[in-house]
């Protein structure tokens, strides 16, 4: 008797854990699916697969005609890539510097890094507007400017972060490889980029997926400085069409499909990294 | 540190310099002209200010006497609950079953993960069409169940909780991730004592993992009440302008709204020193109740 009761709980544990798993999911299959229907039919059934009579490719014609949809995966492509690499790059030398050196403005200097993380994009993106303004950087028609306009701010807001994930790990490497460099002639630059560097790959690989992931899905900055339409990047090209085609619903579950399915591959190969760039700060702390 | 590699000062400025002073060009700076902003004129977007406000607390008594803040701020509060309760405490459910059942840990740790990577404009989208009036997925489904009316999830009544629902759905899987974490650095030694002392499946979640986990709730906690007040894309997407009615205004979204839509620059640049003082209150209101344990 006892046995059995054990075994009813266990089914229904992975009842509601296949349910939530079905939640995230479906959605997906859902709009993949409904994006080879035509509007009437998706509006009538769309629960049925695409398949017979239902299949029709045409939202996906309207979707590369009508959507600038390469020049926005080049946009957004050249900004993760941008700000991915400039995070890397700047906040691996301040988190070599922070974790190596004593000095007497250590402490405020972190502390510093520490209530950057706090500021959100919100209380710094008008003010950066006006600085890009009077440089002539923002809001002009010229392609790379405009890229820029929006690459600085970005990095600045996955600096912090950046800085203390990487400052955590580097403080953990052994320094007596770096003494052994030192006493082999190396100097200080040598040091960081012969040997830190090397050994702290797992860590810059998961602050490179954090900040490309995050400049990616950014909307908010994309808002305020890409406003000329072939400036535009993914997610402000998406953001665009909800107001542009409201009702074309065929055309919009194309774009859903061809924004989402890049990434879930990107995901199901690179899930292991991913996951661990994306949590860091939060399981370090 | 025995050898003088470090000792020579001189290099550190190489090291530190460049992200100091972009810090301080495109965070510090701004974030204090941003409140200076806020006590000033600035006819549109991107031009300096002309000139201080009469009286220069003028956008300040805006502020407090403007209802749609007080609407933005009562739903931005419901979205902090709303997270805390919703992301947090499915996350903790989640997150004890996979712990204690035999198969399928990597596969649920991968799916449940996967909609934090989708751009949560993508997302919108895609809500709208599962939420749309004629017909979306929702109202198919009631359908097929029997239901004769279709049911308007975007009016008035039913919109905060259309707009909610996705972004808490969203970053379960966030948490979920975090609290599997927690859970696997609990030494199964533990357990075992445990159940050698006669303790059920249930006695051994309550008396061992749910204390244990105290400190990463914590943080799972704080990161909910400060995530939530930087929710701006799935809303926007779903919900521009605060429709229906702007009773759908977040501090975030009104924020953008006032700037970007309405041109107050200067009014949306007192919004965003009110977001900032939320987040250090509640923030710190959190931390208070939630405070870290030793053990």
């Amino acid at each position: 008797m006892k046995k059995n009761k054990f075994h009813i709980s266990t089914c229904l544990v992975y009842l509601f854990l296949i349910f939530w798993a079905m939640t995230t999911i479906y959605p997906i299959i859902w709009v993949v699916q409904n994006s080879f229907k035509a509007k009437d039919k998706i509006l009538a059934n769309s629960f049925s697969l695409p398949l017979g009579e239902l299949f029709t490719l045409s939202n996906y014609k309207k979707a590369f005609n009508n959507l600038n949809i390469f020049s926005a995966y080049k946009n957004s492509l050249f900004i993760s890539l941008s700000v991915c690499a400039l995070v890397v790059l700047i906040a691996g030398l301040a988190a070599f510097g922070m974790a190596r050196y004593r000095f007497r403005l250590r402490k405020v200097l972190y502390s510093l890094i520490i209530a950057g993380m706090m500021f959100p994009i919100y209380a710094t993106i008008i003010p950066v507007q006006q600085m890009e303004s009077s440089w002539k950087i923002a809001n002009t028609s010229n392609w790379f400017l405009t890229m820029l306009s929006v690459i600085l701010p970005q990095v600045a807001g996955n600096l912090c972060f950046a800085i203390v994930v990487l400052t955590g790990f580097i403080k953990g490497l052994p320094i007596e490889l770096e003494e052994a460099a030192y006493l082999e002639g190396c100097n200080t630059r040598q040091i960081y980029t012969k040997v830190v560097m090397p050994l702290a790959k797992p860590s810059f690989a998961t602050v490179a997926i954090f900040s490309f992931l995050w400049s990616y899905n950014d909307l908010y900055t994309q808002m305020f400085f890409l406003r000329r339409p072939e400036m535009r990047a993914i997610t402000r090209l998406l953001n665009e069409l909800t107001s542009q085609e409201g009702t074309n619903y065929g055309l919009m579950a194309a774009a859903v499909t061809l924004i989402v399915v890049p990434l879930l591959i990107v995901y199901i190969f690179l899930q292991k990294y991913i996951i661990k760039g994306m949590t860091a700060g939060a399981i370090k702390s | 540190m025995g050898t003088g590699i470090y000792k020579r000062k001189k290099p550190l400025f190489f090291f530190l310099l460049p992200a100091f002073a972009f810090l301080a060009v495109y965070l510090y700076y701004p974030f204090v002209m941003n409140i200076v902003n806020s006590f000033q004129d600035i006819p549109r977007l991107g031009v300096p200010a002309s000139g201080m406000n009469t009286p220069w607390y003028s956008n300040y008594v805006q502020m407090f006497t403007d209802p749609v803040v007080g609407t933005a701020m009562k739903n931005t509060l419901i979205m902090i609950g709303v997270t805390l309760i919703g992301q947090v405490g499915i996350a903790l459910i989640l997150a004890l079953m996979v712990d204690n059942v035999k198969y399928g840990k990597k596969i649920f740790r991968t799916v449940y993960f996967f909609p934090i990577v989708i751009s949560a404009t993508a997302l919108g989208l895609l809500f709208n069409l599962i939420f749309l009036y004629d017909k979306g997925m929702i109202n198919q489904m009631l359908e097929g169940l029997g239901q004769q009316t279709l049911i308007d999830w975007k009016s008035e009544g039913r919109a905060l909780l259309t707009m909610m629902l996705p972004v808490m759905w969203q970053y379960v899987g966030f948490y979920f991730v975090i609290l599997m974490t927690g859970l696997n650095n609990i030494s199964d030694d533990l357990y075992e004592a445990a159940r050698i002392d006669g303790a059920g499946k249930w006695q051994s979640v309550k008396y061992i993992s749910l204390p244990l986990l105290h400190n990463v709730l914590c943080t799972c906690s704080v990161l909910a009440v400060t995530g939530a007040l930087k929710v701006f894309d799935l809303p926007w997407t779903m919900f521009p302008k605060g429709m229906p009615m702007k009773s759908t205004f977040l501090t975030g979204t009104y924020m953008y709204y006032q700037t970007m839509e309405a041109r107050n620059v200067d009014y949306g640049s007192t919004l965003a020193v009110l977001i900032v003082v939320l987040g250090m209150v509640l923030s710190g209101v959190v931390n208070r109740i939630f405070k870290e344990k030793d053990y």
